[in-house]
């Protein structure tokens, strides 16, 4: 039972040009929570700074500014070698993910000793066994002794759960973790995903582009365009009811069999280049949060506390 | 659509209890090279090279006495003949053949030690370390050479030139190049996410080097060995040539070194130069061959090429027959 409150977060990165020197802001001022049991889908597209929130949370990188607090359920706050336990990650892409030269159970065996959870080589291969069941691999001893160019990129992605999980993580972030597979696998995947957060009340941060997999798998969707959150709020009314003009592109983007047949007007699309990531919409509250002047960071993330209160 | 994905058993079709199923090849098995005749030449030829040096010095006699049969023509009794001094070069072989290999795997090791550690622990931490490594990773690339191994064996007294003086300054003069080779594949291998996914279990720096990255950089690093053992024989041979080697030490260079100041060649004692001289070309060709095989492992690409080439002859041949 991990939660994580993220402050206005915010990542810089410096470029060089030629002689010159520019800062790039990849992430600006996010805020959200993670609670146990709920899933936060993060949208959008590509530079959007999705990978970069996730590098952030699993502090493969350090923020420029703003904090991210990771608390167990009594309060005390994750810090040092028990936040690399607590959360953890699964990669885009399965096929680059595992080493290609160690077994799978070299992959799953490694956090549960790193971390303590077994002792003595028995003891972690019954676990490593167990945990590829928990994934659905089975037979688990044959998989187990399979290096990762033997399998499928489903039963990779299985492999780096179980990895994710083995150390007893609370918070779980997915890195569009179905973007690489074949279509005919991503909704097992995303099912065993749901299932073991529900069994081990994990906090998951899901990063997508694909908009329905996010209303079906997560509470709250935040739509991430150019480093800011454009617009927030419970699933449903993201996708059903988008107030954003980037929102609505990306609904627009989806296939909607409704829409089947029908050539989209140029007016109901809106012009790409007049959008503005200066504001946000909060379907929480009902109204536009201008991001420059609500410095007030309580305003930004009221919506997320409350909806997991209803749930 | 479930959720419950199965990997099928191997082997386990039709079979009612589907037995145990292998364990599959372990990890080095994907290291080892593809056995083609020009790896089984190669190592053929290194292989009895060493065998040669190794067994060698102990079936024949004293490299150094001297008969009173001066540049005999190989017979019978002394199967290479003698020197312009009357000493077998049979036996003076054997003993240079294994100075050659002494100094040669030496160098190989301690190039391949400088190299991996400048190459892949710079690019692994990156920032300053990385531009220091790099640094001087350049500058000793820029460095010529054999010039250079001329001038420190020039520089050290002949009294205090040991077979360790050679290797280390060989070895200083020929890590750099593999070091960038290094440099650029660690670079590719440490961005990698299996890298990230194990730094984020909490691994140890020490560990994510030593055991997820270099696994990936073995046929790298026995390819650069293979070619640093190479140079290191040949390097050996041209500084004894000159008179600059190991003092008291015996090499397939020593030998070339006695065999010109003797004028074996104007006196046509062929015996005396060539062997030592096709020693070092055979060597050289069958760690070659066998470096081949290696990069086959690094970029398969090559095998690739190789498997084409003979699928086309094949069907060449069974066209031809049919044709006939």
């Amino acid at each position: 039972m991990t939660s994580v409150s993220v402050t206005n977060l915010t990542k810089e990165y410096s470029l060089r040009e030629g002689l010159r020197r520019r800062t790039l802001r990849a992430v600006d001022r996010v805020s959200f929570d993670l609670l146990p049991r709920r899933t936060v889908a993060l949208v959008g597209e590509s530079g959007s700074g999705k990978s970069t929130i996730a590098k952030l949370l699993t502090r493969l990188e350090e923020p420029t500014s703003g904090a991210v607090d990771v608390a167990l359920a009594d309060g005390t706050p994750v810090r040092g070698s028990m936040y690399r336990r607590q959360v953890q990650m699964v990669f885009q892409d399965p096929f680059a993910s595992l080493n290609p030269f160690h077994s799978v159970e070299h992959h799953v065996a490694r956090p549960l000793l790193l971390h303590r959870r077994t002792s003595g080589a028995q003891q972690t291969r019954e676990r490593v066994l167990q945990m590829l069941e928990r994934v659905n691999l089975t037979p688990a001893d044959v998989v187990a002794a399979r290096r990762p160019h033997e399998l499928s990129g489903g039963q990779r992605q299985r492999v780096a759960i179980a990895r994710a999980l083995a150390p007893g993580a609370g918070v779980l972030i997915a890195d569009e973790p179905v973007s690489m597979l074949d279509v005919s696998i991503r909704l097992g995947v995303l099912n065993l995903m749901a299932r073991l957060q529900r069994e081990e009340d994990l906090a998951v941060l899901y990063i997508t582009h694909d908009l329905a997999t996010a209303r079906h798998f997560s509470d709250e969707i935040l739509v991430l365009y150019r480093g800011r959150v454009v617009e927030r709020g419970p699933a449903d009314a993201v996708i059903l009811d988008p107030h954003h003009d980037y929102t609505k592109l990306l609904a627009l983007a989806a296939p909607d069999p409704e829409r089947l047949g029908k050539v989209v007007s140029g007016e109901a699309a809106p012009d790409r280049a007049a959008i503005d990531n200066s504001v946000c919409y909060d379907h929480h509250l009902g109204a536009w949060i201008d991001i420059d002047t609500a410095a007030d960071t309580a305003a930004q993330r009221a919506g997320a506390p409350r909806a997991a209160a209803g749930a | 659509m479930t959720d419950t994905q199965s990997v099928p058993a191997a082997g386990a079709t039709g079979a009612p209890a589907p037995a145990p199923a292998p364990r599959p090849a372990p990890a080095w098995r994907a290291l080892l090279p593809t056995m083609t005749p020009w790896l089984a030449t190669g190592l053929t030829l290194v292989l009895g090279i060493c065998l040669f040096g190794l067994v060698g010095p102990l079936l024949v006699g004293d490299p150094d006495a001297i008969r009173d049969v001066g540049l005999q023509p190989p017979s019978g009794e002394l199967w290479l003949g003698t020197t312009q001094t009357g000493q077998d070069v049979l036996a003076q072989l054997a003993h240079a053949t294994r100075g050659s290999l002494q100094i040669g795997f030496l160098v190989g090791v301690l190039a391949t030690v400088l190299s991996a550690f400048f190459g892949i622990y710079g690019a692994y931490v990156g920032g300053a370390a990385d531009e220091a490594f790099s640094l001087l990773t350049n500058v000793f690339l820029v460095i010529p050479g054999l010039p250079l191994v001329i001038v420190i064996s020039g520089f050290v007294p002949r009294e205090s030139r040991g077979l360790w003086t050679i290797a280390v300054v060989l070895a200083l003069t020929s890590w750099a190049a593999s070091a960038r080779v290094l440099r650029a594949q660690t670079l590719s291998v440490r961005n990698r996410e299996y890298v990230a996914a194990s730094k984020l279990a909490g691994e140890r720096s020490w560990r994510v080097i030593v055991v997820e990255i270099l696994p990936n950089l073995l046929p790298v690093l026995a390819s650069q060995f293979v070619f640093a053992v190479i140079a290191a024989v040949l390097g050996e041979a041209g500084l004894s040539f000159l008179g600059l080697g190991a003092s008291g030490s015996a090499t397939l260079g020593t030998m070339l070194f006695y065999a010109q100041n003797g004028f074996a060649l104007p006196l046509g004692a062929w015996w005396w130069f060539a062997p030592p001289g096709l020693l070092i070309a055979l060597l050289g060709t069958g760690l070659s061959l066998v470096n081949f095989s290696i990069d086959e492992i690094v970029n398969p690409k090559l095998k690739n090429v190789r498997l084409h080439r003979r699928r086309t002859r094949t069907a060449a041949r069974a066209a031809r027959k049919e044709h006939r």
